[in-house]
């Protein structure tokens, strides 16, 4: 039995009175919706994951990799010269922006999530913040550490690589962990989706004896069941993403916060890869369910 | 339009059949007879496409079936109508729509075949039962709805297999008077039966060729028939 488009497109054509040949038989029937259903649903969680992970991805990377901070921990009375000194150098290293020091108020800023908004910040020896902004290529990390060694001792550059690459590595870990949980759930469809099929098709043998016995062509006897289990397919995978958008919609977001699980939701571009799960759906059972007729068909000949 | 040639069917390390060959001609009356297990249901099968012959050649309507694909064997079986002792049908649609069974697994709208088939179930006797499920039915319509089924593609040959196995003598005397005014029309007509009584009717009517099979081989049947 060959597949081409026309006979593709043939077995999915809809046919009432062929469609009737297949007795209607309740248990795998369910079986092909409930798991169409449940996969579809999965999916949904499976990509909103993935999709997340990505944007989380794209913006750690994004809003991290072009900013360096450098930090002067010296006795208060050579703060201000260390200070002066480190941006000196700063302001006259290629890849570097812009260099800047930090306000007391910026500084109470950063700390008020911890401590609140009143803490006298005046009286605490807190180190001067330098916020660094970089150029596209960035900066020789290595050879500015030397000349800040030698001209501002007390300063300490972070260039948030070291914290910044595990979470970023972690979150495209994540969204490829996503995608290959897509992959699974369409192989353990397809292999449901089968199993199903081969248990039609056993059940049929003798409605496939009395087609052959007045000249059904394989596509034919085939067509019966691949539609009738590509339409539960896609009418199981739709109710199952639907269900799964609701569901995600029930999800508390944090905007403030913005991570993995505050920010599972479909967004933009997301809803083609959503809308796309029934119609993928339907294509697994068409193929599983054309796989398993052939071979069916073949062991009956 | 069927020809054997030195046909061998094995099964199982055994074989079955050996050494057949035969011409059927168009428009002829043939009797296929022999013992229960004797073969008569391989070799017509064989005589239809079902089965590929293990040795020699069966040409179906000049065709060696040898060489054709299982939808090519699909297409030529449309030729030939099959009747089964057991009749086999779709049990979960009326009569109606399993003798149109035909028509619709070729691609033919059975709805613009419709006057044919009001016809070919008033010639069985079945208008009153065209919307019964096959379960529904005694065995002698059950026959009479698989010799419709069998014809309805007007097809150049039917093969009836034990088709009065299951039936009384009155049903299997009805069965045969719509076989011969069928074969009188023009049709090959091959039956296989061990119902020597069936034989001897059909004698009585039209002329018929009778093969025996017996010893894996086939034979022309003695005089006594």
């Amino acid at each position: 039995m060959k597949l081409d488009l026309r006979t593709a497109a043939r077995m999915l054509q809809f046919d009432e009175r062929a469609d009737r040949v297949v007795p209607p038989t309740g248990f795998t029937a369910r079986l092909t919706l409930f798991s169409a259903f449940a996969m579809a649903f999965l999916a949904v969680f499976a990509l909103a994951l993935s999709l997340a992970a990505g944007r989380v991805a794209d913006r750690w990377g994004t809003e991290l990799a072009q900013s360096s901070t450098l930090r002067i921990s010296a006795p208060a009375g050579e703060v201000a010269a260390q200070t002066e000194a480190a941006l000196r150098v700063l302001r006259t290293t290629p890849g570097i922006v812009d260099a800047r020091a930090l306000t007391l108020d910026e500084q109470r800023a950063l700390l008020s999530p911890w401590f609140g908004t009143d803490l006298p910040i005046d009286d605490l020896p807190l180190p001067q913040l330098i916020d660094i902004t970089e150029t596209d290529e960035g900066y020789d990390a290595a050879g500015l550490r030397l000349r800040l060694a030698a001209e501002a001792p007390a300063a300490v550059l972070d260039d948030h690589a070291r914290w910044r690459r595990p979470l970023i590595d972690a979150a495209a870990r994540l969204r490829l962990l996503g995608w290959a949980s897509i992959l699974l759930i369409a192989t353990a469809t397809a292999t449901m989706v089968t199993l199903a099929a081969n248990a039609a098709l056993a059940a049929n043998a003798q409605v496939i004896a009395v087609l052959r016995l007045v000249g059904a062509k394989d596509t034919y006897i085939a067509s019966a069941f691949v539609r009738r289990f590509a339409l539960r397919a896609l009418t199981g995978a739709a109710f199952g993403t639907l269900t799964g958008i609701i569901a995600l919609m029930l999800v508390p977001s944090g905007s403030d916060t913005a991570g993995v699980l505050t920010d599972l939701s479909i967004q933009g571009i997301g809803w083609v890869w959503v809308l796309l799960i029934p119609p993928l759906s339907g294509l697994v059972a068409f193929v599983a369910t054309r796989y398993a007729a052939a071979r069916v068909l073949e062991d009956l000949a | 339009m069927i020809e054997l040639e030195n046909v061998a069917y094995s099964y199982g390390g055994g074989e079955l059949l050996t050494d057949m060959t035969l011409k059927v001609a168009p428009g002829s009356f043939h009797f296929l007879t022999g013992p229960s297990g004797s073969g008569k249901t391989t070799f017509l099968k064989l005589c239809y496409g079902a089965l590929q012959a293990t040795a020699g050649h069966v040409r179906l309507f000049d065709r060696d079936v040898r060489g054709l694909s299982r939808d090519d064997v699909a297409v030529l079986r449309r030729k030939i109508g099959v009747v089964h002792q057991d009749c086999q049908f779709l049990d979960h649609l009326p009569v109606t729509e399993n003798v149109a069974l035909p028509l619709a697994v070729s691609g033919q709208d059975p709805d613009g075949a419709e006057a044919n088939l009001k016809e070919l179930l008033a010639w069985v006797g079945l208008t009153s039962r065209a919307d019964a499920l096959p379960p529904e039915l005694s065995g002698g319509e059950r026959q009479r709805a698989a010799l419709a089924r069998a014809v309805i593609m007007s097809p150049d040959v039917i093969l009836a297999d034990e088709p009065t196995g299951n039936i009384d003598w009155e049903m299997s005397q009805r069965l045969l008077t719509l076989l011969v005014e069928l074969n009188r029309m023009g049709k090959t007509i091959m039956i296989a039966t061990h119902d020597l009584g069936l034989i001897r009717a059909a004698k009585a009517q039209v002329q018929t060729r009778v093969l025996r099979i017996s010893n894996r081989r086939l034979q022309m049947a003695g005089a006594d028939l």
